[in-house]
């Protein structure tokens, strides 16, 4: 119970940022475009959050007292999720348009956003680094539901709210992706664009968004990340998330209930390889092995478990209208 | 045929002159002069023997990891897993250096090759499940980086060291450094590990287009059915391109170990030499000379870029910016393509409303 009780919230905190990036991502793959630079959206989330949260909670503390000093993280994760949706677009301008390889321009996001970040950090406060933030997210027990008896304590109580948004947000995007319309089409542009295209979709226009929403997701994952773990931005805030991020989507089978799976899977081992050492059943191994578990179960996973994962047929080649 | 090969190399100088001058944009749009930034930049890669040989000294990995994704790119194979191969290397030369005590004949280039087979090894894991299970290599190889990096920082703090943060010096017999060489460079930290790079280049050109290997591995990267109806072993090739590419790999490893810094240190994240090694495969369209180049390229703005902000007050994250969009570029070449046509559509009509004007003229 107690270790439950231990291990489940920092697993969930883990995990949050992960799921709401790996929705992106499974948004943009299932569209056909592959995202390598998840990582990068991640870091322009977590940038432009941790600035939007400085610079915006002295004046909302000063307007609004406390009530200003909750909604402050808020309005710096929709900022953040909005800027990193238009940061995309450079990844959907250079694959959909411009045809480019997109694992190279994935890669080449990556390099953009830290370089950004880490330029605008300096030109704004003059040091590599922003102060740590006045108003990051709080942890609260959720009302009614934290008195529920033993479930309560474990999954609502000392939680954050951004964690269950994440969870809500994967049954959302399963619901769009399988159930609506727009959902289809997105579908049917990743599997048979010529297909598609023949009856009237407009396959560019579909990844443009889909690319986008990736953008947004990311903007999410990474600001959320910012504002629950690091609390400012320097060069290692966001150091691999989004390609473990990535690893969810590809194990998640492109499915957003797969990814939720698989990034909640990552929390739990990322959570136990930090508290793992006071755990009495796990205290005798070493670090190192909690430490690359769940990369390892990865492949095993890859390999074994999973099998061979469809990804979506059309994925990585770009759509040229009257090809065959 | 001399077109042709001018049409691969226009794009990636395009490419950089665009980098560049984006470069130069945001240096003006944020108050700075972009031609003292550039000249910065350019006397801090070359002012003095210190600068220049410091620029050899970052280039000497670059060579080697862009290489390395090089090779696999040739076969169809993206590497990411570069950084983790360079922490193996990097792991297993200073092993080797640190361990034994022999002649410098036999104690170098036993700890370069253990560098590269340790490379080798962990190029061969993804290879293998690609080739057998075909798992994407993309994910494999971003595992191994992680599994690298935790597994090489405990064996510095459990085997090598007792909790320590860092391993010994290796020892003299093992090292790259020269006294002559440091003291002709005003003791920066260059090494003889530039010239193992240059015949690593040697090998990678000999090797691809020169050996049968090297031509079935083509032929998989260009179209792997055919290659299995040609009577070509698709699987030995995939697991023989990770091995090598993971072999240049070690390889940038050991010129940390054995060169630059002649220990490891506990790593909290990753190099970037190998995620640099990406683009400077890309921007040498995966030939060796052309990595050669790239990385010229890449050690003059990422040393240079570190005299910026003392000489002309911009912050050196403006190189990375330059880099990333250099790579953005030559990814959406498709781009410059069409931009050139664009150009020389509007050189023809502005031609044939001269020709008319003139031709109306004459009657």
């Amino acid at each position: 119970m107690s270790v439950l009780q231990e291990i489940i919230p920092s697993a969930f905190l883990f995990a949050a940022p992960l799921i709401f990036t790996a929705l992106g991502g499974v948004l943009s793959e299932r569209s056909g475009i592959i995202n390598i630079g998840l990582e990068g959206l991640m870091v322009m989330g977590a940038f432009v959050g941790i600035v939007v949260n400085l610079e915006l909670a002295p004046f909302m503390m000063e307007n609004f007292g406390s009530t200003g000093k909750l909604l402050t993280p808020w309005i710096s994760i929709l900022v953040a999720a909005i800027v990193s949706a238009l940061f995309a677009s450079l990844h959907a301008i250079a694959t959909v348009t411009f045809r480019a390889d997109q694992v190279v321009t994935g890669v080449a996001i990556n390099f953009l956003a830290l370089g950004v970040g880490l330029f605008l950090i300096k030109q704004i406060y003059g040091k590599g680094q922003t102060d740590m933030v006045d108003a990051p997210l709080n942890s609260t027990d959720i009302p009614l539901l934290s008195d529920i008896p033993f479930i309560g304590p474990i999954f609502f109580e000392g939680t954050y709210y951004t964690n269950w948004l994440a969870v809500i947000l994967a049954f959302v995007v399963w619901y769009v992706i399988f159930k609506t319309p727009f959902g289809l089409r997105l579908r049917s542009v990743g599997e048979h664009p010529i297909a598609a295209d023949t009856v009237g979709i407009n396959v560019n226009k579909m990844r443009y968004i889909a690319v986008m929403l990736s953008g947004f997701f990311g903007g999410i994952g990474g600001s959320v990340f910012a504002l629950t773990f690091a609390q400012n931005f320097s060069h290692g805030t966001i150091s691999g998330q989004g390609f473990i991020a990535l690893a969810a989507v590809v194990f998640g089978k492109w499915h957003p209930l797969g990814a939720l799976g698989a990034a909640i899977f990552f929390g739990v081992a990322q959570s136990l390889s930090v508290i793992g050492s006071g755990i009495p059943l796990l205290e005798n191994i070493p670090s190192v092995y909690l430490q690359i578990a769940p990369y390892v179960l990865t492949i095993l996973a890859l390999v074994g478990l999973v099998g061979r994962a469809e990804s979506p047929k059309a994925l990585g080649t770009p759509f040229i209208k009257g090809s065959r | 045929m001399i077109l042709q090969k001018l049409k691969g190399t226009w794009i990636p100088l395009v490419a950089i002159g665009f980098g560049l001058l984006a470069g130069a944009i945001i240096m003006l749009l944020f108050g700075y002069n972009p031609i003292q930034g550039y000249i910065a930049l350019w006397n801090g890669a070359f002012e003095n023997p210190y600068f220049t040989g410091e620029t050899i000294r970052l280039m000497t990995p670059y060579i080697l990891s862009g290489l390395a994704v090089a090779f696999a790119f040739r076969s169809g194979l993206l590497n990411i897993g570069v950084e983790g191969q360079v922490f193996v290397g990097w792991l297993a030369a200073v092993w080797v250096g640190t361990a034994f005590s022999l002649p410098a004949f036999i104690h170098l280039p036993l700890a370069i090759l253990a560098a590269a087979v340790a490379g080798g090894l962990w190029g061969f894991v993804p290879g293998y499940l690609k080739a057998k299970y075909q798992v994407h290599e993309v994910i494999i190889t971003i595992m191994m980086n992680y599994i690298a990096l935790y597994s090489t920082n405990a064996i510095i703090r459990n085997v090598l060291t007792d909790q320590g943060e860092r391993t010994d010096y290796i020892a003299e017999s093992a090292s790259l450094k020269s006294a002559w060489l440091t003291e002709l460079m005003e003791f920066s930290n260059i090494h003889f590990g530039i010239i193992l790079a240059i015949f690593s280049a040697l090998f990678y050109w000999y090797f691809i287009e020169k050996t049968k290997y090297g031509f079935e591995l083509k032929a998989v990267g260009f179209n792997r059915d055919a290659s299995k109806y040609a009577g070509m072993s698709v699987k030995r090739s995939i697991i023989m391109s990770m091995v090598i590419s993971g072999g240049f790999a070690g390889l940038a490893g050991a010129m940390e170990g054995l060169g630059t810094f002649g220990y490891m240190s506990l790593q909290n994240s990753f190099t970037n030499i190998g995620f640099d090694g990406i683009a400077i495969a890309l921007l040498g369209g995966n030939t060796a000379i052309g990595v050669i180049l790239a990385s010229g390229l890449f050690g003059v703005l990422k040393n240079g870029a570190l005299n910026m902000p003392t000489s002309a007050g911009v912050p050196h994250e403006l190189v990375d910016i330059i880099t990333a969009l250099i790579i953005f570029f030559v990814a959406a070449s498709y781009m410059i393509i069409l931009f050139r046509e664009q150009i020389i559509s509007m050189y023809h009509k502005l031609k044939h409303k001269l020709s008319n004007i003139s031709s109306k003229e004459g009657k």
